[in-house]
């Protein structure tokens, strides 16, 4: 086709395939999940701006509670008539498969649209593979795989063509993020194109088949054993007929478009002796390397399957060459314990049927492998080793490509090194921080040179797990052919480093081809810069011959205005030296993105732009290289040798980016993974660090309590332990009164501080002669690492304080507590990690935490390392994340487990008592744990059970033994986000408040769902914008705090440290404290809200003074008492709302956009928040009568 | 009887029904104030500031928040609805002037406010196309630096009008505060320079401390009718003296004050405080009372008692200079 008469554009797989499934249909009920999230996301912004489908109405966009809420939302939209369609993956799907089974049984109409991706086992996954379509391919549903942007696009509408034409519903499938989020240049289908394809007579027919009142009928009945067998075959001719139909559809795909499709096609030699079979984005990988190895003189092809369910059994024997001698079927999953993966299985029952029905001659030898799991990388070496294999005598089957598995051996080995000829690419790799605009300034790169010229681009991103001081690289590729290259740059013509302090963490070069440019932002100039650089980096440059050019963009940056912001200085220099476009182009193409971008930002900021466009090149300079590396920095980031054995071996390799090569046997078997291991991951993400002024310091603790990421510590101790002390140790005396020989310190670790200055902000103590100086501030790093890094190690030597010599009751007094959770990736001034710390330092050596999915389970379980610790005798949190949906009811089952175990524990001490004695049983017993000095004689005393136990041998002994851990008490904290207590696991967390059980419930309240990027929960309060409630929403935050009341026996707080760390504290212990459910509310500032993160703890300061966030306890333990239970700890309101709210972008994005529903809006909330007042006031002052009584 | 008075005016070549603005405040944010601000009988309204840095600083936080969410982590590649329709720029400012224009007869002045001159082409550009009849430019700058010289001081405000001048063809009017060596030169220079009017005087922010926690207290007084005093001695001093027009703004709390200004030579007076004391209607208060000021004095229009106290009219030039200060402490001396 001639590309001029279509429009061209450069866009990510998710949109490719949203743009079509947005166009076709009338209904959208989705949940978000990564990585399909951005499909309803943007079905949703369309939307909004009133973008309509072929038919001139704008599809109804709805998110819902969950993805069983979306299908049963889809099912009921579509069995009365919609065109209706969700968007999701991974355990999203696994909530969609019920309402699938019903959906396919009833012959209903309908696409899902599915960035396909892992299957949490034995840890979640965001990655992309088959394991979510795999299961859901029993439900009936047909399935359709795209294997690259354009297919995302094209297979979207030929899905939605055939099911309106065979009633069968299909999954149409891509592979998660290496589809979903890769960039590359498509021709978009027109409106009239997609009218071609769609015929109106099938919806009228589809509509006709609706629940309709005014010709009734019904479907969804219950059947008996006489007719639901037959009932069940009534269908299969709709599925016979699939193959033949979706060729039909494809061929009049093609007569519209030229992109010709079909369901089992065949690419390479037509002799061909082996044979690849596969699906997704990896056809991509094994046809051209098929293609590049039959030059090479070799026979191969690769069958790609598009259509999976029902499996088209005859259009792959058809394309069978009759020459293939052997055959490798590869698929995208595992399924333990089968005879062989789904797709090996389906291929190997075809084949043999054909051979029996004598539609096959002979039977190739066929192997089944797994590959690219998890996004795990399926190149051209991968293709070729599997090729190779196929060439044996006895090729190995069940084999797994692309991993070394030393423990089975299913593993293929393969050269590393293959590569296809790259050289119609420039190639190019940049590495940048999440937060400085390099990955954004990619994108728009791809777009200039995609949109504008007859190249083609293509892009894909990888980010790093943290939250915080992320890493991001990019990969680029440019060329005057398709880019069919699914996997990542090992080979770059162009690499550009635009933080300089990569250089010593990172081995980036080792993807430097010979003769290639290195561009580095630095902050030294291009006579210094050389001796900056480490060994290896000097090394690697002269070796290969590479061009060195360095910027100093972080002062063009300043110098024009845009402190921070290096990315379009860094653009600049890709386009100048890459030599993609012409210079003069290069640049008018910059300037146009830039007025593009910030047309409506104001002049000034495009000004300032243009400025950093034209000093760029100014400041580019090439540096001359030495001919021999004379460098007296080496790259240093290994894991001291004093480390445990597994994060010396396995965690480091992780860490230094190298976590592809290891082996099988080096990992745990069943998810286990040794906790505290962030400690030996010195980040070192930020220049400027907290530093303690001993003289200033009125030892009050805040900044020790609000500290995201535990990097404040402090104890007190005698002062004959400074004898030893480094110089440089800081201390103060403390400052209670008759402790003379008391010293006090606190200490920084500054290589974990992320700079946030939430530190700074909390700080009562200023310097009454200089107003700017506080006991706590930020300030530069690099001169006192090696300092504070002796300073560290002193103060790790100093005795932990005793935990009963502290006073919990206050903050002073909980910042000598140990935390146990620290230096986790969290966002630079998270606002939920400091109540997750504090927690950890109340009851962390008997806490079990179950934490539902999302930023916390992110920041607090995705490797390489975790920041759930131990004290210093190995005891501290158990931590574990199931799922999204069932946290409360995860919960509710190791508080089961550990009531079930005490009363085990109990029966058995009973029983022993006479070998045990009267006083250690009776202890054990009836200790109430209460205090923590009871807590450490009940320690004593199991300690002293199990020595005793240890020397029984009866099997009444070794059950005790084997659960004495039970006797000191267990605190379980079920901890999750806004969108698990609110929408996907409401269900389970009323139940498990309701039980009556003693479990104790954290809401970190951020009021979206923030891990996924920002969508609208219940929790998302009136008047604020969010994704899914982009015009402001406009009902109540649910009051989650009074549903609670409502049961009487459910311990009820709402805190917000900001506002009053005090009763936070108060809060949590009173919840801990209750024997029975708690559930303790807290406001959780976060980067979603749209504010100066340094500013996160005044709003929530000011949220409570406004009265949006009232702070409150109800306590059952006070009915019980015949006192009022319900405590309001806020002032009266003292801020008008909209005074809290427009510090925040999620509220002030309305008035700007819509200044009279924002008005509106504001005026609700206002009212909204003057009623809740006004009822918690009335609440506050009842006799306990009034309140439900507790037995 | 009253009727016959003519309270009309003319400020920088607009007609304007009576002397009384309504100088630049928060009150005009809203159309139903303007409204009201007309009914009551305002000849013009400047509208509230538009400032510069707020423009600029919200830019700048839109940015630093969306660059820091945007593209960062592999879940969420951004955290707020499509941002394409959100800037942080003049647009609901223009909106008012659109809608004030639509719905009143009265000029609309608008007011910018600023330090800088980038940025103020295109915001002027803005204001002239959304109908604005005036400009006012406030450039509220305290020269804390202490290295910039008076020059320099000035020749910001220069190059800010003359930047302007070149852009819009409305009418302009700055607003000065009376810190400078020689405010008469400054003001001839401003007038050379294309000035249409001049504003006198700003109330500069002046914070005030709290003792108690040492810090800075941010907090704007309202304006008290003894403080006309100054304006009153400059706009009598400038009267007839520069081809421009005069506003005097500045602690005019009823007619007297007005009265005053008019007499010194002020084409108008502007109120804001007193309208926040006694309410929009107050202005036809004020306006009664001049008008029964006038009737009383025989004046039948501002135009026959306009600059009758200005420097150049009364039989004693010197009661604006040195002399009449000396004479003031004389007259001390003997009570």
């Amino acid at each position: 086709m001639d590309n001029k008469n279509h429009q061209v554009v450069t866009i990510d797989g998710n949109e490719a395939a949203v743009y079509i499934a947005y166009r076709v249909n009338e209904v959208c009920a989705i949940y978000p999940i990564t990585p399909s999230s951005t499909m309803a996301e943007l079905a949703d912004e369309w939307s909004a701006k009133g973008i309509t489908n072929i038919w001139g109405n704008i599809p109804e966009v709805i998110e819902m509670q969950s993805e069983a809420g979306a299908a049963g939302t889809v099912h009921g939209a579509l069995q009365t008539g919609s065109l209706t369609t969700t968007f999701t993956a991974s355990q999203g799907l696994m909530l969609m498969l019920p309402n699938m089974y019903k959906i396919a049984g009833e012959l209903t109409s309908a696409v899902f649209h599915v960035a396909a991706r892992a299957l949490s086992a034995q840890g979640l996954s965001i990655f992309g593979d088959h394991q979510d379509v795999m299961a859901a391919r029993t439900t009936g549903f047909a399935m359709i795989a795209a294997a690259s942007v354009q297919e995302a696009h094209d297979m979207a509408l030929i899905s939605q063509a055939i099911t309106l034409k065979s009633r069968i519903p299909f999954i149409h499938f891509f592979d998660g993020f290496r589809t979903s989020h890769e960039v590359n240049k498509i021709q978009l289908l027109s409106d009239d194109q997609i009218r071609a394809m769609i015929d109106d007579n099938l919806i009228f027919e589809h509509r006709k088949r609706a629940l309709n009142p005014d010709k009734p009928f019904i479907r969804g009945t219950a059947q008996n054993p006489d007719v639901y067998f037959q009932g069940r075959e009534t269908v299969n001719s709709f599925y016979n007929r699939i193959p033949d139909l979706l060729h039909q559809e494809m061929q009049k795909f093609y007569s519209i478009t030229g992109r010709k499709y079909a369901p089992v096609r065949y690419y390479g030699d037509p002799d061909a002796e082996q044979i690849i079979l596969i699906m997704g984005s990896g056809s991509e990988t094994a046809i051209e390397t098929s293609h590049f190895l039959n030059k090479c003189g070799e026979k191969t092809g690769v069958i790609q399957i598009s259509l999976f369910r029902p499996f088209p059994s005859s259009d792959l024997l058809n394309c069978l060459p009759s020459t293939a001698g052997s055959m490798a079927v590869l698929d995208r999953t595992k399924e333990a314990g089968a005879t062989g993966e789904p797709m090996y299985q389906d291929v190997v029952i075809s084949m043999a049927e054909g051979l029996a029905k004598g539609t096959l001659s002979k039977m190739p030898t066929i192997i089944g492998g797994r590959y690219g799991l998890a996004s795990k990388e399926f190149t051209p070496a991968m293709v070729k080793a599997v090729f190779d294999e196929l060439k044996s005598v006895s090729p190995k089957n069940h084999f797994t490509i692309g991993i070394q598995d030393d423990v089975t051996f299913t593993s293929l080995p393969f050269d590393p090194y293959f590569t296809l000829d790259e050289s119609d690419w420039t190639q190019a790799l940049f590495f940048g921080l999440g937060a400085d605009g390099t990955v954004g300034a990619n994108k728009n790169t791809i777009k200039i040179i995609g949109e504008n010229t007859d190249l083609y681009a293509q892009g894909y991103f990888v980010y790093d797990s943290k939250k915080s001081g992320a890493k991001t690289v990019s990969h680029l590729r440019f060329g005057k052919k398709p880019i069919r290259a699914p996997y990542l740059i090992s080979s770059a013509d162009f690499i550009a480093c635009h933080q300089f302090n990569f250089l010593e963490k990172e081995d980036m070069l080792k993807y430097a081809k010979p003769s290639s440019v290195f561009l580095l932002n630095s902050p030294w100039d291009k006579n210094q810069t050389w001796d900056k650089l480490p060994l290896e980096v000097q090394k690697r440059i002269i070796s290969r011959k590479i061009k060195l050019y360095v910027i100093n963009a972080t002062e063009v940056a300043r110098i024009t205005g845009m402190t921070g912001r290096i990315n379009t200085i860094m653009q600049t220099c890709f386009f100048a030296l890459s030599g993609v476009l012409p210079h003069d182009q290069a640049i008018l193409q910059i300037k146009k993105a830039i007025e593009k971008t910030y047309s409506k930002k104001g002049r000034n900021i495009i000004d300032q732009n243009f400025k950093a466009v034209d000093m760029t090149l100014e400041n580019l300079f090439e540096v001359d290289i030495p001919a021999a590396a004379n460098a007296k920095v080496s790259k240093d980031h290994k894991i001291p040798a004093y480390a445990p054995e597994f994060v010396r071996n396995v965690t480091q390799m992780m860490i230094a980016g190298n976590g592809d090569d290891i082996p099988v046997s080096a990992l745990p078997i069943d998810g286990e993974y040794p906790s505290g291991t962030t400690k030996w991951e010195k980040r070192n993400i930020s220049d400027r660090v907290a530093v303690w002024e001993s003289d200033l310091c009125i030892q009050c603790g805040n900044c020790s309590f609000v500290c995201p990421h535990s990097v404040i510590r402090s104890k007190f101790y005698h002062k004959a332990y400074l004898d030893d002390a480094p110089a440089s140790f800081k201390s103060a005396m403390i400052n209670a009164r008759g402790f003379p020989e008391t010293k006090y310190t606190l200490q920084v670790y500054l290589e974990d501080c992320t700079g946030c200055n939430l530190c700074y902000e909390v700080c009562p103590a200023t310097d009454p002669l200089d107003r700017s100086r506080k006991a706590i501030h930020l300030d530069e790093k690099e001169s006192r690492l090696d300092t504070e890094r002796n300073n560290i190690q002193y103060f790790e030597l100093l005795p932990e304080n005793e935990r009963p010599t502290v006073n919990y009751a206050s903050v002073h007094g909980v910042q000598f507590l140990q935390p146990l959770f620290e230096f986790s990736g969290a966002c630079a001034g998270c606002g939920e990690t400091p109540y997750i710390k504090v927690l950890t330092q109340l009851f962390g050596d008997r806490l079990l935490v179950a934490n539902a999915t999302g930023c916390s389970s992110i920041y607090g379980g995705n490797l390489p390392t975790t920041p759930w610790t131990k004290n210093n005798v190995g005891k501290g949190p158990a931590w574990s994340n199931s799922l999204f949906e069932d946290n409360a009811e995860f919960g509710l089952g190791m508080r089961l487990t550990a009531d079930k175990q005490l009363a085990m524990a109990h029966q058995l001490l009973k029983k022993m008592e006479p070998q045990l004695g009267e006083s250690l049983v009776k202890g054990l017993i009836e200790s109430s744990q209460l205090e923590e000095s009871e807590i450490a004689e009940q320690r004593h005393r199991v300690s002293q059970l199990k020595a005793i136990l240890q020397r029984m041998d009866s099997s009444d002994a070794k059950h005790l033994v084997s659960i004495a851990d039970q006797l000191v008490k267990r605190s379980v904290w079920l901890i999750g986000g806004d969108g698990w207590a609110y929408d996907i696991g409401s269900g389970g967390l009323d139940h498990a408040l309701a039980s009556g059980r003693n479990i104790n419930v954290l809401v970190l309240d951020t009021e979206v769902y923030s891990n996924t990027g920002g969508q609208m929960s219940k929790a998302t309060p009136t008047a604020a914008s969010a994704k899914f409630a982009a015009a402001g929403k406009r009902v109540g935050k649910k009051d989650l705090a009074m549903q609670a009341i409502s049961y009487g026996n459910v311990y009820v707080a709402q805190v917000a440290m900001g506002a009053n760390p005090q009763q936070t504290l108060l809060a949590l212990r009173e919840a801990e404290a209750y024997n029975g459910p708690s559930l303790v509310l807290a406001y959780s500032h976060c980067i979603a809200h749209g504010i100066d993160m340094e500013k996160g703890l005044d709003q929530q300061d000011k949220a409570v003074m406004s009265g949006y966030w009232p702070l409150i306890r109800y306590n059952p333990v006070l009915r019980k008492n015949n006192k009022n239970p319900f405590v309001l700890d806020s002032p009266k309101p003292s801020l008008p709302f909209k005074d809290y709210a427009y510090n925040e972008l999620r509220y002030k994005v309305l008035t700007q956009t819509q200044p009279k529903e924002a008005e509106k809006l504001i005026q609700l909330a206002q009212e909204i928040v003057d009623l809740r007042w006004k009822t918690y006031v009335e609440m506050a002052g009842f006799g306990a009568s009034s309140f439900q009584p507790v037995l | 009887m009253k009727s016959n008075i003519d309270i009309s005016t003319k400020y920088m070549g607009l007609h304007l029904k009576t002397p009384l603005v309504v100088s630049a405040n928060p009150l005009s944010e809203k159309l139903d104030n303007i409204l009201q601000m007309e009914d009551a009988g305002a000849g013009a309204v400047v509208l509230f500031s538009l400032f510069e840095e707020q423009i600029r600083q919200e830019n700048i936080k839109l940015e630093k928040v969306l660059n820091a969410t945007s593209n960062a982590f592999a879940e969420a590649s951004d955290f707020f609805p499509d941002m394409d329709e959100y800037a942080v720029n003049t647009n609901q400012y223009l909106e008012i002037i659109r809608k004030a224009k639509e719905r009143v007869d009265i000029p609309i002045i608008a007011s910018l406010n600023g330090v800088t001159p980038e940025g103020w082409t295109e915001y002027a550009l803005d204001i002239e196309r959304a109908g604005a009849d005036a400009l006012e430019v406030n450039v509220y700058f305290i020269p804390a630096d202490l290295r910039l010289t008076a020059e320099e001081v000035e020749k910001r405000y220069i190059d800010i009008l003359k930047l302007l001048r070149k852009t819009v063809k409305l009418p302009i009017a700055v607003k000065l505060n009376p810190y400078f060596s020689s405010l008469g030169h400054f003001a001839s220079q401003l007038s050379s320079e294309g000035a249409d009017g001049l504003v006198i005087f700003n109330r500069f922010y002046q914070p005030d401390f709290d003792i108690d926690n040492l810090t800075v207290l941010p907090n704007l007084e309202f304006s008290h009718p003894a403080e006309i005093r100054l304006p009153l001695l400059w706009i009598a001093i400038l009267y007839g003296r520069l081809p421009i027009s005069l506003a005097a703004t500045t602690g005019v709390h009823g007619a007297k004050e007005l009265i005053k200004y008019l007499l010194a030579g002020a084409d108008v007076g502007m109120v804001a405080s007193a309208l926040y004391r006694h309410g929009i209607p107050w202005i036809r208060d004020i306006l009664d009372d001049l008008k029964w000021y006038m009737q009383e004095m025989g004046f039948s229009s501002i135009q026959a008692f306009r600059g009758s106290m200005s420097q150049q009219h009364i039989a004693d030039p010197t009661a604006y200079e040195r002399s009449n200060y000396i004479k003031i402490l004389e007259s001390k001396k003997l009570r």
